[in-house]
């Protein structure tokens, strides 16, 4: 299996044929066959992702050149990917979730009609394609190709309903948000190539890239590239359009929103490690926002009524938990943090579908309750998501957050303190979700308390996959203090992610806060379970009505950003446009209308004003000739 | 002053005089007669420079028939004097001021030229006797000659063509 | 001497010596061909009536002939050793400009009794059909 590497071409081709056929051919294929088509190519993906990987963990890595893509004199950009330990690590997320996603969207979209179930899969699939360039990518341009082909792929599925005039507006919120970040980005990337010459990880990483860039060059690349990550990434102050995004089909949510493309900031930022390990400043900067937003989602999350928004206000503040361990350097439990979120967000977000499908299409957990008979795997399957983000052990959630606890403790134990007192508020909102749709009793209407009924095995099985997944994800990554050498994945991706620990923690230290979070989440769940298992709905007061309105953030963006560029669109509509612009471009066509009316004078048909004419003439070519010219 | 010089000074002034006669006379019969005096001048000079073929063919050619046809013309048209109006005034000024600097642009332009032996022989001179210019007519330019004959025959017909009545 | 010979040195010395046959300076000629040139043209420009235009343009003709005559002559005084005929070119160019004269006048005049016959006029002013 040598050439396992060579073929890593293949991944992300896969994909790309089944957009091409699927898109060209959505009037003509049966929702069976496209079907097929899309979940086959995504299992291809997935088949040769693991083969990719069992030859990177032996110590292969390999970085594959394809053509030429922009080549001037001073500028060599290729088309290639680059195949190490992280990107084969994402590349197995992608593609098995990815996959086990697609096979739930099959079922879940078997509604729509022919032709609309054949373009929701086009998008999935060019979704799957730029998110494999963007992991693929050996050098930020490729990256960069990819960040965009994700965020157009967002756009394009948040507004999949598009006949919904509301979910336009959110596809476009989220692209616009992303486009902000996404010039940061670029910004960034022109700095890098103008001061190292070249984009290339390998070429920028290495100490002769480094030593090109002098400390306030590394100082605004990293805090550009991160401006560019909030944007993709969903934090403060570019996260917004994450709980919009909840317009779109669920599935999307699961992927795209939870699992893939969120946590491109990540991996691109895991990626220019050794940047960021040199800067300081930025390290501080990128910790405390997400902190920040950590909280902050956790708050609004506390009473959010619509199942989708509460898991994506949880998945922005486990972002947040995210880029906090990037900022404290510990890359290696991003990362980790990344995979089993990727598990059980999914699996949250599926089951939520499932929810969503009993209620025939109503989302607001108010109307639902006592689900727990009717729906007993999905019910099953949420409660583990809910203890896998909670943190309880030895579930997979209970490592990555507390490898990312530990961090935090050891940069500075006040963010480990609020980190500690986000991951209640995390515990609490989830349960809080899960007890007040499954228990107690169902408090909608009779119609769809007839409908409930358990979602067909194509939706289920995958829920019972990633809840599997969710279970055994974090053996993996087992910290030294429970056996030595249990951080496999710590080790796979040493030789990409270039961390060191900078104080050594006692294991006695690392017990007690292990024990302090894990005893925490368990009070605060039963807490929970006091409080919802006989779950009112009432009306919200005071701060409780401050975060149901998300504190009030999208109302200061509309203000602050939203009206005056609207208002200072209708003036240049109005002023600019018509007047100036307008005005110009029809002044020049009056102008020679006028003219040429004037001109049309000269041919009278007047043989004396000819000879005039000619006898003028010919005098100015006299004079020019014989006193003009030197 | 010998007499060459008042002879070139006394003609000068009757064609320029008449000249410019010719286009400020009102009535058109009028113009023909002081432009047949200028054509008479021209001849005068034509003798003084001793081309005496050119001047007697320009009498007999010019003021002797092609003013006859004009007059004939003239009289066919039975103009009654100024029954035209005259032209638009700033015309006709744009037209003398368009011609006036014609005129002074090339005497500037041509005053300062300096032409070697610039000296026209008057008085002497045997080329333009009929004999000599006979002699280059029909050996070196026999071509034109005979063409011209050509261009003759078509004005005739052009003329005869043009003027039938339908 | 014989007489032949002392006219012919006569002659000779004339012609060497311009003042004393007095020869005029080409320039003259030029000033009064060009004056002779500019009044046809103002003329052209100034009057309504065709055949009047028509005969300044023949006066136009003649002040270029004659310019072309004294020229002929000027060339003569300067070769006339060298070669007997030199210059006789200007006044057979005069000659054929006589004959083209006189075929255009013949054409053009037909033109004009063609003209009057339709419109019963010969003012220019009538004749825009050039604007189409």
């Amino acid at each position: 299996m040598k050439n396992a590497l060579e073929l890593s071409y293949l991944v992300p081709l896969f994909p790309l044929i089944g957009f091409l056929i699927i898109g060209l051919g959505r009037k003509y294929l049966s929702k069976s066959l496209t079907g097929f088509i899309a979940n086959g190519v995504m299992l291809a993906s997935f088949v040769v992702s693991i083969l990719i990987f069992l030859q990177v963990k032996d110590g292969g890595s390999y970085v594959a050149e394809y053509f030429r893509f922009i080549s001037t004199d001073s500028l060599k950009i290729p088309f290639a990917f680059q195949v190490d330990a992280l990107s084969s690590l994402f590349l197995l997320i992608i593609t098995g979730v990815g996959f086990l996603i697609h096979v739930y969207s099959a079922s879940y979209m078997h509604h729509e009609s022919k032709e609309h179930f054949a373009r929701y899969f086009s998008y999935l699939n060019l979704f799957v394609f730029s998110m494999l360039l963007l992991v693929m990518g050996a050098n930020f341009v490729i990256l960069f190709i990819g960040w965009e082909g994700v965020g157009l792929c967002s756009y394009l599925l948040i507004g999949y309903w598009f006949k919904n005039t509301e979910y336009n507006y959110a596809a476009r919120k989220a692209f616009v948000m992303n486009r902000i970040g996404d010039l940061a980005f670029l910004i960034a990337i022109f700095w890098i190539i103008s001061k190292v010459g070249s984009a290339s990880f390998t070429e920028v990483f290495s100490a002769d890239g480094l030593s090109k860039l002098s400390g306030t060059d590394i100082t605004a690349i990293t805090i550009l590239l991160f401006v560019g990550a909030t944007g993709k990434s969903a934090q403060i102050p570019l996260y917004t359009w994450l709980p919009d995004a909840m317009a779109g089909p669920t599935p999307v949510s699961a992927l795209i929103h939870a699992a893939t493309m969120v946590t491109a900031g990540i991996y691109m930022i895991a990626r220019s490690n050794e940047l960021y390990s040199l800067s300081h400043i930025t390290q501080n900067i990128v910790a405390y926002i997400g902190l920040a937003t950590a909280l902050l989602a956790a708050t609004i999350a506390l009473k959010q009524n619509d199942i989708k928004r509460v898991l994506a206000y949880s998945t922005v503040s486990q972002l947040g938990y995210m880029f906090l361990a990037l900022g404290a350097g510990a890359y290696t439990a991003a990362v980790f943090h990344v995979m089993t979120h990727a598990f059980f967000k999914a699996l949250l977000f599926l089951g939520s579908g499932s929810v969503i499908h009993a209620m025939g299409g109503d989302q607001d957990i108010r109307n639902m309750g006592g689900l727990n008979k009717k729906l007993k795997i999905t019910a099953f399957t949420f409660l583990v998501g809910c203890i896998a983000i909670a943190g309880i052990p030895p579930l997979s959630g209970f490592f990555s957050k507390d490898a990312i606890l530990l961090a935090s403790f050891l940069k500075n134990p006040v963010l480990y303190g609020i980190a500690l007192f986000t991951a209640l508020l995390t515990a609490f909102y989830m349960f809080r979700l899960y007890f007040v749709t499954f228990s107690g009793k169902f408090r909608g209407t009779h119609e769809q308390e007839h409908h409930l009924h358990e979602s067909p095995a194509l939706m289920t099985v995958p829920l019972i996959i990633l809840a599997i997944l969710s279970i055994i994800g974090g053996l993996v990554g087992i910290p030294e203090v429970f056996a030595k050498g249990g951080d496999k994945i710590g080790q796979f991706l040493s030789p990409v992610i270039k961390e060191h620990r900078e104080h050594e923690v006692s294991h006695a230290t690392e017990y007690l806060l292990m024990g302090l979070s894990t005893g925490l989440v368990v009070l605060t769940i039963v807490f929970a379970w006091f409080r919802f298992k006989n779950y009112q709905p009432k009306e919200e007061t005071g701060l409780g009505k401050v975060l149901e309105n998300k504190w009030y953030v999208d109302e200061l963006y509309d203000r602050i950003i939203v009206n005056p560029l609207s208002r200072f669109a209708a003036f240049l509509n109005d002023v600019f446009e018509r007047y100036i612009v307008d005005g110009v471009v029809n002044g020049v066509g009056k102008a020679v209308n006028y003219g040429s009316r004037q001109l049309r004078l000269l041919q009278s048909g007047q043989v004396g004003s000819y000879v005039l004419l000619m006898v003028l003439s010919i005098l100015l070519l006299l004079v020019y000739q014989f006193f003009l010219k030197k | 002053m010998g007499i060459t010089p008042i002879l070139f000074w006394v003609l000068s002034v009757i064609a320029l005089f008449s000249a410019l006669m010719v286009i400020t006379s009102k009535s058109p019969m009028h113009s023909v007669i002081w432009l047949i005096i200028v054509f008479f001048a021209i001849s005068g000079h034509y003798l003084l420079l001793n081309a005496q073929f050119l001047a007697i063919v320009n009498i007999i050619v010019y003021a002797g028939a092609i003013m006859v046809l004009f007059l004939y013309v003239l009289m066919l048209m039975d103009l009654k004097k100024e029954t035209e109006p005259q032209k638009n005034r700033w015309l006709k000024l744009a037209g003398v001021v368009g011609g006036g600097s014609l005129l002074l642009v090339l005497i500037a332009a041509l005053r300062k030229v300096d032409i070697e032996h610039g000296i026209a022989e008057t008085r002497l001179g045997d080329i333009g006797l009929i004999e000599n210019l006979g002699k280059k007519l029909f050996t070196d330019f026999v071509v034109p000659f005979e063409i011209s004959s050509i261009l003759f025959l078509s004005a005739m017909v052009g003329a005869v063509v043009i003027g039938k009545k339908e | 001497m014989s007489f032949e010979l002392r006219v012919k040195v006569l002659l000779l010395a004339a012609r060497n010596s311009g003042l004393e046959t007095q020869n005029m300076p080409i320039n003259y000629y030029i000033f009064l061909s060009v004056a002779l040139f500019c009044i046809g043209i103002v003329g052209v420009l100034t009057r309504r009536n065709a055949i009047v235009i028509f005969m300044c343009i023949e006066l136009m003709l003649n002040a270029v002939n004659l310019l072309l005559v004294a020229f002929s002559k000027m060339h003569h005084f300067k070769r006339a050793v060298a070669d007997v005929s030199a210059g006789s070119d200007g006044q057979l160019f005069v000659f054929f400009i006589m004959v083209v004269a006189a075929a255009e006048v013949s054409v053009g005049l037909a033109i004009i009794v063609m003209m009057y016959r339709n419109i019963h006029s010969v003012d220019i002013n009538f004749l825009n059909r050039l604007k189409h």
